[in-house]
C-alpha cells in the first residue's frame, strides 16, 4: 500500500559500472527537460506567447507575486481552507468509519447507501454551495468536506475490515473492554489505511478548494488566477498554478513522511530495524 | 436436554466441566456437524491432552471452552459458572502466534496489556511481566517487535503473555505445531515447568501423539468428526520427565503405541457405538 523507495536495495558492492542512475536524478532531468521544452518552445515561436509565455517569466512574475502582499493573503486562505476541510473530513471519516465498520448491521444497511453517495461529484454540489452559502469561504469548505471525506471514510472501512481474527479473539479471550479493543487492535490495524486516506484527501481537497475559489470565487490562489486569466497576465496566472502545484508536492510529500514515521512497525516500512 | 454426566472421581473437584457439547457450523443452506458429543472433565491442577485427527473438531472444542464460539448444545462449566464469553482466569495461546501478538507493540507492550486490562497494579505488573519473560528466556528482549524475534521466540512471548496473566487454565491449540523439532523439545519442557510451578490447569490440544503422552497426565483421544470421546488414556509416567529418558522408556512406548494405534482407529472411522 505503502510504496518504499528502494534505495535500500541499490547499496550492494561491486557491480559499480552498470548501475542505472538513481531514481530521483532520472526525476530531475525530467523535470530539467520540461522546463527546457516551456523556455523554447514559445521562444521559437512553436506556441504563441500569449498563450504561453517562456518559463523565465513565469518564473520572474512569481518574484513579482512574492512580494505583494495579496499574494500571501491569498496563499494562506487557500492553506486555511485546505486544512480545516480536511480536518473536518479525516475526524468525520475516521469517527463515522469505526463506528460503521466496527457495528456489521449499520455496515450492511449503510454500504448501499455509500456506494450511492461516494460518486456524485463534488463540483455538482457547487451550485447548492452557493444557495447555501453565497461566495464566502464555507462554500468552498463544503465542496473540500464532501469530497475529502468519502476518501477517508472509504478507507477507513477498509481498515475495520482488515482487523486479523486471530487478534480479534486474542482481545476477546483476555477480556479486553470494547474501548481497548478500538484503541489497541482496531485502530492500528486500521491506521495505515487512515493514512492512505489522509493521503488521498488531502490532494482532492486541494483540487477541491482550487475549484471552489476558481468557480465560486472564495478567496483564496483559485481566485487570484481567475483574476489573472481576466486583467491577460498570462505569466503571472502560470506563477500561480505552478505555486498550486507546489503546494500540492508539498502536501503528499508531507504525508508520506508522516506514514513512513507513524507505522515503522508495519510490513511494508519496518525493514531490518533492530532495537 | 442437559443429562447430567456420571461424573469420575474428579467431578467433585472438577475445574472445568465440559457435557455433552455439540457444535454445528450453520454453513448456507448445510450445516457441519463439526462437534457431536463430547463430555469430559478436567481437574484443577491437571494437565490433560487432547488429541484427534487432522478436523476432528480440536480447534473447535477449544473455542467453546474459551467461550469464542457459542455451542449448539450441552454446556461448557468452568469453576461452576457456565461459559457464555471469554471467562476470567483464562488464557489462550493460539496455534497462530504471529497473528495473535500485535505487531504494532513491543513484546514488553504485548505482555503487559492484558495486564493493565484486569487492572493490575503498576509495580505488580513490572514484576509479573518481568518474571514471564526471565522463564521463557526472553529477558533481554523486552523492547523488540515481535516481528523481529524468530518463530519460536514469538511462540515464547506469547507463552509469557498467557503465563504472566496468571490464569486459572490455560488453553493451547497446537502451539508447537509450526516451530523446528528442536525448539518444539525446549517448549515442551517450559510448558512442563511452568505448569508445575505454577499449579495452573492446562488443556493442551496437539496432532502430535508422542507430545501429547510426553506432556499430559491423561491423554483424551478424540473420533473424527462428528466428534466423539474415543477413550481416555491415563498417563502413569513419572512426574519428573525428561526428553531423553522419559521417551526412550517402555512404559512411553507402550502408552505412545496405544495412543496411536487409537488415533489411526479414529482416522478410519472407528466410533466407540461401534
Ligand atoms: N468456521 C467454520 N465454519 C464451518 N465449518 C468449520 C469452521 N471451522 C471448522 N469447521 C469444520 O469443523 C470441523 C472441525 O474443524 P476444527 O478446526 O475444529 O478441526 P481440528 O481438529 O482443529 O483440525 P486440525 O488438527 O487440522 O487443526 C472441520 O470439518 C471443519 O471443516
Ligand atoms: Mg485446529
Amino acid at each position: 500500500m505503502t510504496a518504499v523507495p528502494a534505495h535500500a536495495a541499490e547499496r550492494g558492492r561491486g557491480g559499480r559500472r552498470h548501475r542505472p542512475p538513481p531514481a530521483w536524478a532520472l526525476g530531475l532531468a525530467g523535470l530539467l527537460c520540461l522546463t527546457a521544452v516551456l523556455e523554447l518552445a514559445p521562444r521559437a515561436g512553436l506556441v504563441r506567447e500569449r498563450f504561453l509565455p517562456p518559463f523565465s517569466e513565469m518564473v520572474s512574475a512569481l518574484a513579482d507575486q512574492a512580494g505583494t502582499g495579496a499574494f500571501w493573503h491569498a496563499l494562506l486562505e487557500t492553506l486555511r481552507g485546505w486544512a480545516i476541510g480536511l480536518a473536518i473530513a479525516t475526524a468525520a471519516g475516521i469517527v463515522l468509519g469505526i463506528v460503521i465498520g466496527g457495528v456489521p448491521l449499520l455496515r450492511a444497511a449503510l454500504s448501499s447507501t455509500i456506494e450511492f453517495l461516494r460518486p456524485i461529484p463534488s463540483v455538482a454540489l457547487i451550485p447548492l454551495a452557493v444557495l447555501l452559502y453565497g461566495t464566502e469561504m464555507r462554500s468552498t469548505l463544503l465542496l473540500v468536506v464532501y469530497a475529502s471525506f468519502w476518501q477517508v471514510l472509504v478507507q477507513v472501512l477498509y481498515g475495520v475490515q482488515d482487523v486479523d481474527p486471530v487478534a480479534r479473539e486474542t482481545a476477546r479471550s483476555y477480556r479486553f473492554r470494547p474501548l481497548t479493543q478500538v484503541r489497541t487492535v482496531l485502530w492500528p490495524t486500521a491506521l495505515p489505511y487512515v493514512l492512505t486516506g489522509f493521503r488521498l484527501g488531502a490532494a482532492v481537497a486541494l483540487i477541491l478548494e482550487i475549484t471552489g475559489e476558481l468557480v465560486i470565487g472564495s478567496p483564496g490562489l483559485g481566485k487570484q488566477i481567475a483574476v489573472t486569466q481576466t486583467s491577460g497576465a498570462v505569466a503571472s496566472m502560470y506563477a500561480l498554478v505552478i505555486v498550486v502545484g507546489l503546494i500540492g508536492v508539498a502536501v503528499n510529500a508531507a504525508a508520506r513522511a508522516a506514514e513512513r514515521q507513524v507505522l515503522r512497525w508495519h510490513p511494508s516500512v519496518r525493514g531490518e530495524a533492530v532495537s | 436436554m442437559t443429562i447430567e454426566s456420571p461424573g469420575g472421581p474428579s467431578a467433585a473437584t472438577a475445574l472445568l466441566d465440559v457435557q455433552r457439547l455439540r457444535k454445528v457450523y450453520e454453513g448456507k443452506g448445510r450445516g457441519v456437524e463439526a462437534v457431536r458429543d463430547l463430555t469430559f472433565t478436567v481437574g484443577a491442577g491437571e494437565l490433560v491432552c487432547i488429541v484427534g485427527p487432522s478436523g476432528a473438531g480440536k480447534t473447535t472444542l477449544l473455542r467453546c471452552v474459551a467461550g469464542l464460539l457459542n455451542s449448539t448444545s450441552g454446556k461448557v462449566v468452568l469453576e461452576g459458572r457456565t461459559v457464555t464469553g471469554p471467562p476470567p482466569g483464562m488464557a489462550v495461546v493460539f496455534q497462530e502466534y504471529g497473528r495473535s501478538l500485535f505487531p504494532w507493540m513491543t513484546v514488553r507492550q504485548n505482555v503487559e496489556r492484558p495486564l493493565k486490562e484486569k487492572r493490575v497494579p503498576k509495580a505488580e505488573r513490572q514484576r509479573l511481566v518481568a518474571e514471564a519473560l526471565d522463564a521463557v528466556g526472553l529477558a533481554g528482549s523486552h523492547d523488540a517487535h515481535p516481528w523481529q524475534l524468530s518463530g519460536g521466540m514469538q511462540q515464547r512471548v506469547a507463552i509469557a503473555r498467557a503465563v504472566a496473566y496468571e490464569p486459572h487454565i490455560l488453553l493451547m491449540d497446537e502451539p508447537f505445531a509450526a516451530v523446528d523439532a528442536q525448539t518444539r523439545a525446549d517448549l515442551e519442557d517450559l510448558v512442563r515447568a511452568l505448569w508445575k510451578r505454577l499449579g495452573v490447569t492446562v488443556l493442551f490440544v496437539t496432532h502430535d501423539i508422542d507430545e501429547s503422552v510426553y506432556l499430559g497426565q491423561r491423554v483424551i483421544v478424540l473420533s473424527n468428526s462428528p466428534t466423539v470421546v474415543l477413550e481416555e488414556v491415563p498417563i502413569d509416567l513419572p512426574d519428573e520427565r525428561d526428553q531423553l529418558t522419559t521417551r526412550s522408556a517402555a512404559r512411553f512406548t507402550e502408552l505412545r503405541g496405544h495412543v496411536y494405534r487409537l488415533v489411526q482407529r479414529a482416522k478410519d472411522g472407528h466410533r466407540p457405538q461401534d
